[in-house]
């Protein structure tokens, strides 16, 4: 049952709407139905990873013509990943959203949102993976405006505009795509492609996707959305968005690009390689400006993107599978960061760099939460940005692409910059107002468990790297053969 | 005809892209609704448009008519409207939310999850306190 990662959200995102009126259960199931997803999702990487990519025609429509399910082993693990975050993020809510953001259906969102992103990973057609983006956007909205505060109505704006507009794009491109290939199964579609007289159209259209992927995913100079809007929800939310929303949008670029607009890589792979590099740069200039603590970590969103885009224009085996494994790590790294920033607040009642300090004094094992999945972000060694970042680079020099590879390592020198300063403003300086200093009244064990679990996970990918590169390797062998993919989904090669 | 709605679907896209670059905000609604209405010309323009029958298979054949239209365009145009729909009943209320917590319908006076803009803030709340109801 490879559809479990859609239909258990669908369940619980349904249950929790019965639970509407009672906040204890609405509690209760989202733990329960976090912990069935990522046993599913497990499964799901377990099968896929032994007996290779499993699609499931929807309705038993044969594959062209009907919709069908297709996941390799990038799914897979994009599905478990995003199980992991799910489950952390669900504990970590039990305490810190809020009783009236639960009555207004934070859970029931929190499920289908989950529905959404999942779907997007297991689709095998491409008007379907509109679909379920459509499906993961709207609930992104209303949780994004969930309680009504100004900045957050602000921010709400911006976010849904210019993601209504990319979704626009994004189903232009799908029926322009159609016009020319007649199919939108992506296994038949990449079979076909290729076939085309005309492959200027095709390379059009793998334009229209990449700027409507884009903006899903925050490359530059498409971006400016995300740091508008992703700091003013509660932390617990914009952990959830920043593990799970732009990522969904860097997969899909993974799949259209290695699936479907391989005929012309000189040009389009180039194009994303040079994208690469603006948005490390810019994202974290962006960051370094910054003094609130959400919104530098949203502009390392941004600047962290253009590593993965990074493997994706070097187009390689080997930049592929550092890619995928870069993501594993990003997904991890950057929720923990957000989940520390909520403890934080928690302590001290501020995301103000300049109000906070004192926080290593007061409380030991916050400084280290935050230092280890910071560090890890930086490239530091032994931990998991370290691998990641250097599976890349070497991937880089083989394919003597130099300047990307200079871009990468320079911006890394800037991730460690921006992570001191927070270091220093916020947890080793004395605050200036001793007034103002981190209250000792024990943080809640819901807060901290999820949190060091998750660090505990991303420490685990950095010890565990060479498992999990080979893991991402297999991954990256299925994305650049696409023969693999069309194989298991329409059958026999005609 | 094809060209008739490749020119309405490019009047739309230009004037949908126009209105959404305007600062006001239902001016931007209806950028959003104009630019569904291209889309879904664009994918009904996408399907080659020629007179045919209809695919339905008579009862005793396997396959449809030789010369069919092609219905998967309008499959796609029902399920873009629906959402398209959704979306845009949502964009509305959310704007009246906006409306309602700041007062006004200006772009240009939404800018404090850009820049830290606290004085505009609080400046912004004082002269709403002093309008006149």
């Amino acid at each position: 049952m490879i559809a479990l990662p859609i239909l258990l959200p669908l369940l619980f995102g349904i249950l929790s709407l019965f639970a509407w009126q009672s906040v204890r259960w609405q509690k209760t199931l989202s733990l329960a139905g976090a912990t069935a997803q990522l046993g599913a999702a497990l499964w799901l990487l377990v099968t896929v990873q032994q007996n290779g990519i499993q699609h499931l025609p929807v309705g038993s429509w044969p594959a062209p013509f009907g919709i069908v399910l297709a996941v390799d082993l990038l799914s897979a693990i994009m599905v478990a990943v995003a199980a992991v975050v799910a489950l952390v993020v669900a504990a970590y809510s039990q305490v810190a959203i809020d009783p009236p953001r639960v009555q207004f259906g934070y859970y029931p969102l929190f499920f289908f949102l989950l529905m959404g992103v999942n779907g997007a990973f297991i689709t095998g057609d491409l008007f379907n993976l509109y679909v379920w983006f459509e499906v993961m956007l709207m609930s992104s909205f209303v949780m994004l405006a969930l309680g009504g505060e100004r900045p957050q109505i602000e921010g709400a704006i911006k976010y849904v505009i210019l993601n209504l507009l990319s979704s626009t794009l994004f189903l232009s491109a799908v029926g322009l795509l159609y016009n020319l290939g007649g199919t939108l199964n992506m296994a038949d579609l990449a079979l076909r492609l290729p076939r085309l007289e005309s492959s200027g159209q095709v390379t059009l259209v793998a334009m229209l996707f990449l700027v409507a992927f884009g903006i899903k995913s925050a490359i530059f100079p498409l971006f400016f959305w995300l740091p508008a809007s992703y700091h003013t929800p509660p932390v617990t939310i914009t952990a959830l968005f920043s593990g799970l929303l732009t990522k969904v949008g860097v997969y899909a670029l993974f799949r259209v690009f290695t699936l479907l607009f391989v005929q012309d890589t000189a040009y389009t792979h180039i194009i994303i390689l040079v994208i690469a590099g603006f948005t490390m740069v810019t994202g974290v200039f962006g960051a370094a400006a910054q003094t609130d603590l959400r919104r530098l970590l949203s502009f390392h969103i941004v600047s962290q993107i253009g590593y993965l885009l990074m493997g994706l224009g070097l187009f390689s085996q080997p930049a592929l599978a550092a890619g995928i494994y870069f993501m594993v790590h990003v997904i991890l790294a950057k929720t923990s960061l957000f989940l520390v920033a909520g403890i934080v607040e928690k302590m001290d009642g501020s995301f103000n760099l300049k109000e906070l300090g004192g926080i290593y004094s007061a409380r030991f094992g916050v400084a280290l939460l935050f230092l280890l999945p910071a560090l890890s972000l930086a490239g530091l060694p032994p931990l998991s940005g370290f691998f990641a970042k250097l599976a890349l680079i070497v991937a880089g020099f083989e394919l003597q692409q130099y300047p990307i590879v200079a871009a990468g390592l320079a911006v890394s020198l800037m991730t460690l910059y921006s992570m001191t300063k927070i270091w220093n403003e916020a947890f080793w300086k004395e605050p200036h107002d001793p007034a103002h200093r981190p209250a000792h009244k024990p943080i809640s064990a819901w807060l901290w468990v999820p949190t060091a679990a998750l660090v505990l996970l991303s420490l685990l990918a950095g010890i565990l790297a060479e498992p999990l590169l080979n893991l991402a390797n297999q991954a990256a062998a299925q994305l650049v053969d696409p023969s693999i993919y069309i194989q298991a989904v329409l059958g026999a090669m005609p | 005809m094809v060209l008739l709605l490749a020119i309405t679907a490019g009047v739309l896209f230009a004037s949908a892209i126009y209105m959404i670059l305007r600062r006001s905000l239902m001016k931007i609604l209806v950028g959003l609704l104009l630019i569904s209405y291209a889309v879904n010309l664009l994918l009904f323009a996408s399907a080659d448009l020629i007179p045919a029958r209809p695919a339905l298979v008579a009862a005793d054949s396997l396959l449809p008519p030789a010369t069919y239209a092609d219905p998967v365009p309008q499959a796609l145009i029902l399920t873009a409207i629906v959402i398209s729909f959704g979306l845009t009943a949502f964009a509305v209320v959310l704007m009246r939310q906006v409306y309602g917590t700041l007062g006004t319908d200006d772009l240009y006076e939404m800018r404090c999850t850009d820049v830290p803009c606290q004085e505009v803030e609080i400046a912004s709340e004082e002269e709403l306190l002093e309008e006149p109801l």
